[in-house]
Formats: structure tokens, sequence, C-alpha cells
């Protein structure tokens, strides 16, 4: 065992001495009170530590013990519906066995409920040989996930001998391989490792995620990753919690990264409440939340999206879809920079290190759709959706620029829109996508032949808009032709009617992607009917006062079996209806 | 409450004569021997007189030290340095109620000594995300922009941006004197003056004398002439009496911090005398981690009765929001009220530029049986309405507003009124009902068409349409 003593403390970052034969990002317990740390820099005898933990009141000569291994996760059944900090620890347990609202420091907890029993049922028999991944049998997890009890990797044997049906818990062995492994319900990972699988493969089903902008204009793949950013108040969170709701995946890994502990709260009070429009049950039923609040110590937030990514990675090897959502990520380079300052690295861009570009690539390269190690074609995916949250809105720095040079999708939040109301904030014209040749053929096939030549011709009145409101700025709306004056009101109903979301009506909360195609659809029949109208002397004002045009505005709060039934025939209407008007 | 950090040490103190270098308001102790991180010092002046400090970092036999009350006068040779074996900690008891204390929370009203009940931590403890409660009661402030527009709720931080010259500190005063939740109960005032002015040390202590408020306030007193350091501490100590109030005492607590400014400063300040690798515009990198222990500190918990609510005042230096103190700010509170130097300079008050405000709590604490079913809808037409009215006032400035159509010129006359009516209310306290009731005026001048947002409680509320249904009953 090492044991070291403590030589210097600043902040949350502490050196010991004596500690030779400690490995790089080895766990240690630091102090009489045991704080957990984890190595960063080893020079001679002396290693440096990050503490996860206040460190106030330790002493210099302080014993520092390392637990000689990585930081770890205990993956196994009952992770679902737990509630964790940045290093696995559950927070209800937490709170029940301290009996405070407050974090002591030194808490030690299990992650996984130790003597709850579960039902397994075995899969592989005696004598079968198995290597890494292969499932050794099922067991249901809450109501809608059947958990399958994985090989751990890098672990391959023949079956000596494995238990029957029943239940046990995570501690009871329930395999053995000839060569005396014993396999149990629960395995071990450390997180900073990306969990292996046969080979990735090109994501081409769409993350659906219910939000029209997203879901039409900047799609992006299972398996693929966005980020979000925006200045504060612009609904980076709101967008977050609306995708972890609505996102068409089986499990939701949300990690609230150095955010607020209302706002964490709210996940808390809400997603156990939720109804899952999936399977009938609760949300919480298949999410995992990580919830390490701003004022929670900065090392353990840095950890924290490394214990979400491997969470999900667990759940992949399963065979399921993952979404995982990081708010925000800048508290995670804010975390990381940090602990650089006091370690007096020489600093890069604003203060951060000059590794920030190469820790965020490894990140967020362990998104991707893959196919699972072991028996059995398991394809799983991880989604990754980091929210970024720039200084002053400015997404120069380099937190959104070195993550933009590794993500698929920029849905970018727009502060103005945000102040105007106009919610989801974000901008179409900023925001783009790498998917969209991937997605394309699924929506061809499952939505509409002309998919793309509708969200083509829509993003085309945007930008003509945008245009047209530069001249309107300088010469006023009056000077514009009537026929360029239809295209900003056919913009506005795009904007109004299409575009807006409202996350916490019950109806608008989600929209399917056939109803985001058709709603378009009907606008536009409704751009084509008045453009014609108009070549024949119609005036714009008989244009605007169709009653069709209010119908189309309350199409997005008609519930959608309804409006899908009705927007054919609506389309037909207001083309029969401008045809009628006469001209004056 | 926060664990005791206790230090297991003989009682007998040793006194070190070792200091070595002193820069800015730090002191190098050397020699030193079972030093704690965070420990409190006393330093004991050549003169006989003794300062208090804190430790900064410790390396094997070195300790760095901060001193509250500067470094004035400390020389190496006679200066003694103690360490007092326990972190920095405050007494507390509810007779700290009508007090007076300075910065570090010693009275200085010239009353009796406080006798303690507890005696805290100052740091606290991070509340347990698992177990807070989410904030959902709603408090009238009796300020329109604030109550209709951008709701507090309680157990939410809400920060006031102001900038120099602007009436921030009567807005505060204003919301101390008029808020109360729908059950009518009264706060406690936690308030923690970092650095203000004497004439605004007065100004809070008059207003609090005038209305009777004195008795439920704990004053900390931290002026712009008191030394710097000092001011580091003040937040947490306020906090610290905030969280003791609410959570074992029940009340329901409203903690103003001003100005959170000059607490930056006095971090910077400190960080460049420790030779550390500076942040942005010199701040130290871990400023978000400092500031979100202060921020962080309010809020609700599960089964208990009081709340810690916040307002903290800041200046935003030369008026821009981006500055790192209001930018990291806004990413830790819930939402921000901003002032605006446009409206001041029309005589307006309070001059509350709504557009770039938001209070993200709003939706928990308004609707049915909070405030009233139509609010968030009249919230956000007012939002829209106001926002296109500002935007044809920049047309305006271009074209004329002859070149403007009906429908544009009513918006534009709109946010006139907008901004002279529900913003500009002048010191008077209204009601939700009140603020409502102005905002439908408002809008029933606006064309019924362009009402989406209230279209459902257009037949319920708007005032034409009421007049007209009357009409039809009569016939």
């Amino acid at each position: 065992m090492i044991v070291g003593k403590l030589s210097k403390i600043t902040g949350p970052v502490v050196v010991a001495d004596g500690m030779n034969g400690t490995k790089m990002y080895d766990v240690v317990r630091v102090g009489d009170a045991g704080l957990m740390g984890e190595v960063i820099r080893l020079e001679g005898e002396l290693a440096t530590i990050q503490v996860y933990e206040d460190t106030s009141g330790l002493l210099i000569g302080e014993p520092v013990e390392s637990t000689e291994g990585a930081l770890k996760l205990e993956l196994g059944p009952g992770l679902l519906t737990s509630i964790y900090d940045g290093i696995q620890r559950p927070l209800p347990v937490i709170a029940e066995d301290t009996g405070s609202d407050f974090i002591a420091r030194g808490t030690v907890a299990s992650a996984l409920n130790r003597t709850k029993l579960w039902d397994f049922t075995p899969v592989a028999v005696v004598g079968q040989d198995v290597t890494g991944g292969d499932v050794l049998g099922t067991t249901p997890e809450g109501a809608t996930v059947l958990h399958r009890v994985m090989v751990p990797p890098n672990t391959q044997g023949t079956i000596a001998s494995i238990v029957e049906a029943g239940s046990y818990t995570i501690d009871d062995v329930i395999a053995t391989l000839t060569d005396g492994t014993e396999l149990k319900m629960s395995q071990w990972w450390p997180v900073r490792y990306g969990r292996p699988y046969k080979r990735k493969l090109d994501p081409t089903t769409p993350f659906m995620t219910g939000m029209r902008i997203l879901d039409t204009f900047f799609p992006v793949a299972l398996g693929g990753n966005a980020i979000i950013p925006g200045g504060f108040g612009t609904g980076k969170t709101v967008t977050q919690q609306s995708l972890a709701k609505w996102a068409d995946v089986d499990i939701i890994i949300y990690v609230g990264c150095g955010e607020r502990g209302n706002e964490m709260t709210e996940v808390l009070a809400e997603f156990p409440e939720l109804d899952d429009p999936r399977t009938g049950h609760k949300l919480m039923d298949r999410t995992v939340l990580v919830a390490n609040t701003s004022n929670m110590p900065v090392a353990a937030r840095e950890a924290s999206i490394y214990t979400g990514v491997t969470l999900a990675e667990y759940y992949r090897d399963m065979g399921y879809n993952v979404a995982m959502m990081a708010d925000s990520t800048s508290r995670w380079g804010e975390a990381l920079r940090e602990v650089s300052g006091r370690l007096e690295e020489m600093p890069g861009e604003e203060g951060y290190p000059a590794y920030l570009a190469t820790r965020l690539a490894s990140f967020y390269e362990r998104s991707g759709r893959v196919e699972a190690l072991g028996d059995g074609e398991r394809v799983g995916s991880v989604t990754m959706v980091g929210a970024v949250s720039p200084p002053g809105g400015d997404m120069s720095e380099p937190m959104t620029q070195n993550s933009l040079r590794v993500t698929g999708a920029f849905w970018a939040l727009d502060t103005s829109l945000a102040h105007r109301r106009h919610f989801p904030a974000i901008s179409w014209t900023k925001s783009y996508t790498l998917y969209l040749g991937q997605v394309q053929d699924w929506f061809e096939s499952e939505v509409a032949d002309d998919w793309r030549a509708v969200r083509e011709r829509a993003m085309f009145i945007l930008q003509k808009e945008t245009e047209l409101q530069e001249i309107v700025q300088l010469v006023g709306p009056d000077a514009l032709p009537e026929t360029e004056k239809i295209i900003l009101e056919v913009a506005r109903m795009i904007r109004e009617d299409f575009l807006q979301q409202f996350a916490f009506d019950a109806i608008d909360a989600y929209c399917p992607p056939k109803k985001a195609y058709w709603i378009l659809k009907t606008i536009l029949a409704f751009n084509d009917a008045a453009t014609q109208a108009m070549s024949r002397g119609v005036s714009l004002r008989q244009v605007l006062q169709l009653p069709s045009r209010d119908e189309i505005s309350t199409l997005k709060t008609t519930p959608h079996d309804q409006a899908l039934e009705r927007m054919p025939e609506l389309v037909q209407q207001i083309g029969e209806q401008i045809a009628g008007i006469e001209v004056l | 409450m926060a664990a005791e950090a206790t230090l297991d040490r003989s009682l007998l103190s040793t006194e070190y004569r070792t200091l070595t270098y002193v820069t800015g308001p730090l002191i190098f102790v050397e020699n030193v021997h079972k030093v704690a991180y965070n420990e409190m010092v006393a330093v004991l002046m050549p003169d006989g007189s003794e300062r208090s400090g804190q430790v900064l970092e410790v390396a094997g036999t070195t300790a760095v030290i901060q001193v509250f009350e500067g470094t004035q006068g400390i020389d190496i040779d006679g200066t003694r340095v103690r360490f007092l074996e326990e972190v920095a900690k405050i007494d507390v008891a509810p007779e700290l109620l009508g007090r007076i204390l300075n910065g570090t929370g010693k009275p200085i009203d010239g009353g009796a000594p406080i006798i303690p009940e507890r005696r805290l931590d100052i740091t606290g403890s991070p509340i347990n995300p698992y177990r807070r409660a989410q904030p959902a009661d709603f408090i009238e402030t009796g300020i329109s922009a604030i109550d209709g527009l951008n709701t507090l709720v309680r157990g939410q931080k809400l920060p006031i941006f102001s900038g120099s010259g602007l009436p921030a500190n009567e807005l505060a005063a204003q919301i101390i004197r008029q808020a109360r939740v729908k059950s009518g109960e009264e706060f406690a005032i936690v308030f923690g003056a970092m650095g203000i002015t004497h004439r605004e040390a007065a100004y809070f202590m008059n207003q609090f004398e005038t209305t009777g408020a004195l008795e439920r306030v704990v004053f900390f007193l931290n002026l712009a002439d008191d030394p710097t350091v000092e001011r580091l501490l003040t937040p947490k100590c306020a906090l610290t009496v905030a969280e003791y109030l609410a959570f074992e005492k029940d009340l329901q607590v409203l903690v103003i911090l001003s100005d959170m400014t000059n607490y930056c400063e006095a971090l910077r300040e400190v960080s460049t005398a420790r030779e550390e690798v500076p942040g942005r515009r010199g701040y130290p990198g871990y400023m978000y981690t400092d500031l979100s222990t202060i921020y962080e500190r309010a809020g609700r918990i599960k089964g208990q009765k009081g709340s810690v609510t916040q307002l903290p005042i800041l200046t935003m230096p030369d008026d821009d929001i981006t500055h790192p103190i209001p930018d990291l700010t806004g990413y830790i509170t819930e939402g921000q009220i901003v002032l605006s130097r446009h409206l001041h300079r029309r005589g307006l008050f309070p001059p509350i530029d709504v557009l770039p405000c938001l209070s993200r709590l709003m939706n928990l604490g308004i609707g049915d049986e909070k405030t009233r079913d139509d609010h968030r809808a009249v919230a956000n037409q007012l939002y829209a309405a106001y926002a296109q009215g500002r935007d044809l006032r920049r047309l305006v400035a271009i074209v004329g507003e002859e070149a403007l159509s009906d429908t544009d010129r009513r918006f534009l006359h709109f946010a006139d009124e907008f901004e002279h009516q529900i913003v500009g209310q002048g010191d008077v306290g209204r009601s939700i009902e009140e603020t409502l009731t102005i905002g439908w005026e408002l809008m029933s001048e606006l064309p019924m068409g362009e009402l989406k947002r209230v279209r459902d409680f257009i037949d319920k509320y708007h005032p034409t349409a009421i007049a007209q249904a009357a009409e039809m009953g009569d016939i």
C-alpha cells in the first residue's frame, strides 16, 4: 500500500510526498477525513492531486493513501433512476445516511444498492466459450428496460458454472469461468477510458427530438453529436431538458455539470413525475441523472462528464440507443482551466490549458453508433448533446470553437430571439448540421418523398427574409414590391407558426416529424397560392385576410392526429379560397 | 448544517515571528508546523494591535496568509502570527436580527455582545441537490416590471445589474419595503454591504428606520474605506446567518448583497498578489467557482419551512453586460434584472430594461391560484409587443414615422406607454392584479388580431371585448 504525506495545499489541488509507485489518475484518499482525489501530476516522489471535496482544514503531514486504481464506476442493474454526483456517489443515499440536507465532506456511499434482489435469467450455458461483451443473462431493470448482464471487456474463458434463474444481489457470483474468474451482475470500468466495441457504424437514423426546428432543419443522427451554445438566458437548459423528455432513444443520461442547484431540482422533481411518451411508464425509469452543481467541488465537476459518458457507453453495449445531455460543457472546461491554473501550467488561449482541444475531441469521439462486443449482433449508439455557455455570448471563445471542430451539428442560440421570446431561440441562419446527407434517406422513406425539397424551400424563404429585412431597415417596408412583401409575410408564418414551439404546452412540446413536415407544407401551399393570385392582380391585403391563415397558426397546438388528418384538406382549401378571391 | 471542521491540536498555540515576505494583502510565514488550509490567523502588530487573516496556501513549512485589514504597518521583524486552529466561523443567534455587524460579523452598533447559540463555519456546505425543494411561491415585490414580467419566487437568486449612477439601491430599498409572500409572512432581511459608501449605508439605515424594518434586518457593513480583503468574508458571513435563520429558525430570509463588483475586485486583488495566472480581465480563473459558492447558497429544502432568497446587486463596469462579473453572475443566478441608463435619463423609476431581464423560475411561481391564469400569456404578449415597438423605433429614426403603417404606429406608441405605465411606476407599490390590468389596458390599444399570445384570455380580460360582451348582453 502506498501512503504518502501532504506537503502542500492550495485550494482543490494538493501535493503529497512519498508517493512513489502511484500512477497517473490513480484515486487517492487525502487526509484523516479520507477526501477523495485523483493524481494529476507526478514528479519524483511528489504527486499532485486534485481533490473532489473542499480542502479547508487539511493539515500538512496528514496521510495520503493511494487506492492504486483509476477513478472507476460500478456498472450494473440499478443505475437507472439513480441520481449521482460527479463521482458516482448516490445523492439520495448520502442524504439518508448522513441525515443532513447538506453534503458533508468525506462521505462514502455505494453507487448501487447492494441488497436489492434482481430476477436474473441466464442465457449462457456451462461449457460455452465467452469473451468480453457476451451476454450471461438478463434482468428486468424497472418496468421498461431489459438489463443485459455482460461479460466485462478484456475477460474471456469457458463457463464452468452459471446460476439458475432466480433472485440475486449484485454481489452474488452468477457465473464462474474455468480459470476461476468469478462474474457478478456488476462490473467496474475506469471513467477516462472509452469502453471497447467491435466497430463503428455510419450513423443513418435520425435522432428525433420532437422539436420542429431541429428535426426538420438541423437533424442529428443517432450516434452523432451536437452542441448548443448560447449566452445566459437563451434557453440552453430548457432545450436540453426538452430533448431529454422527448428524444426518441431508449436511455437518457443527463449530466448537470456545474449548473444551478434549483435547475437540477427542477429536473429531479420533474423527471420522476413525467410520463414517458414512449413506454407509458415514468421517464425516470430509463434515466440516470448526474448532478454536480456549480458550488460542489470543482474537481468532481471535471470528472462528471466522464462519469456520464461511461454510463452511456455501458447501456450502448447492451444494444440500446442512448442520449447523453451535458449541461454545460463550458463549466467542465472551466474546471479544467481552474485546475490547470493551480498547477501553474502555461496557459493557452484565454487561460484554458493547451490540451483543451485534445480533451474535447477525445470526449466527443466517445459518441457514435457501434456494433457492440460479444455475441448477437447488438447495435447501440451514444448521441451527445453538449451545452456550451460562451462568456458574454461571444462564440469566438475557445470552448465553442474547439467544440465546433469535433461535433457534427451546431444549434446556435440567439440572444435577440430570446429577448423577443421566440423559443426555442435557435438561430436558423447560424446553425448547421453535417448529418443531413446521412439521414435524408430515412426522412424520404418515412415522412415524405419531397421532405428535403420542402425543407430547402422553407430555408430559402427564411434566408430571403433576412436579406429583405436589411433593405427594410434602410428604406422601410413600403418600399418593397408586393411580391417581396408576401415573402416577409410567409417567413413570418414560418417563424411564428412553425419554428416557435412552446416547451410547456401539453401538445406543442412534442411534434412528430410528419406533423412538422405537413405544417411546413401547408405554409408553403399558402405561399404558392398567394404568389399566383397576386400575379393575377389580387392585393396582398386580400390574401392576408384569408380565414385559413388563422387556422395555420393553430395547427401546432392541435392534437397530432387531428392536425394530420386536417392538413391535406387545408392545403386544398387554401388553394380554393385564394383562387376564389376576386381582383378588386 | 456545515460539518464542523475541528483541528485536533494542542490548546497551547505558538506565536511565529518568522515572517519573510510581505506583498499586497499577503504575508509569508516560514517554519510553521501543522497549519491547516483556510485556517484563521491573528496577526499581532508591532504596536500591540491585532489583525485577522486566513491561510491561503501551505507548502511544506511555509504558509501564505491573507490579512483582512491590509498589510500597512506590518514589518518582518516585529510582527507575530498566531494560528487560531479553526477555519473562519461566525457566532449566530436569533438576536442577530436588528443588529449591525462589521464585514466579518462583529457587532459595531455599540449594543450588547451577541451570546452565540452556535458557531458556524462560514464556508458552508453545498445543499444536496436531492434535498432541495423546488421554489414555487410567488413573491410580490410591488414592482410591475418584476412581478408582471420577471417574477421573483422564494428561494431564487435574482441579481440586479446596475451601472454607476443608476438607482439600484433605491430599487433594493423599495423591494425590502414591499416584498411579501401570499401567506403574508414578512421577510427577515440579511444585508451584506461590501465596499459601499457612507452615503449609501446611511441611505439604507434611514430607510430601515423610517419603515420600521430595522428589527428584522441583520446588517453586515463593510464600507468603502474598510479593508478590501475583509469583504471577501462578508457575503459568506451573511449567507451563513441567512441559512441559520432560514433552516434552523424557519424564517423567510431575503439576502441583499451590495455590491458584488467590489467583492470581485477584492478577489482579483488577492489573486494578483499571489501571482496567479490571470483569467479574463485579470480576474482569477476560479472566479466562477467562487461566485457560485456564494450565489448557490439560496433555495428551499424539502421539509423545511424557511427559505433563502438572494438579490445580489452589482455594478456593470461601463454598463457592459459582457464584462466578466455580470457575465459569470448571469450564468449562475436564475435570471437578472437589468437597469437602463436610457430610461433613467428619461426620469423613469425604476429604470428596468425588461428586454434583457429574465427570471428563470417565473413559470414555477405564476398562474392560476398563485397569481392569475393569464399571467404567463400577458407577460409573453407584452414582451413581444414591446420588442416590436423597440425595433420600430430604430426604423423610425431612419425613415420617419410617416412611413409606418397604422399597425406599426400603434406598436410604436405601445412601447412608449409601456415604458411610462408598466415600467416607470415610480415609488409606489402595485399588486399583481393591478399590474395585469394595466397590461391589458395597454394591449387593448393594439389590433386584436395581433394579440396572438393572449388569444385564449381575450374574452375574459380584454377591456374592449368585455365591454362589447356587456353591450351584447344588454341587447
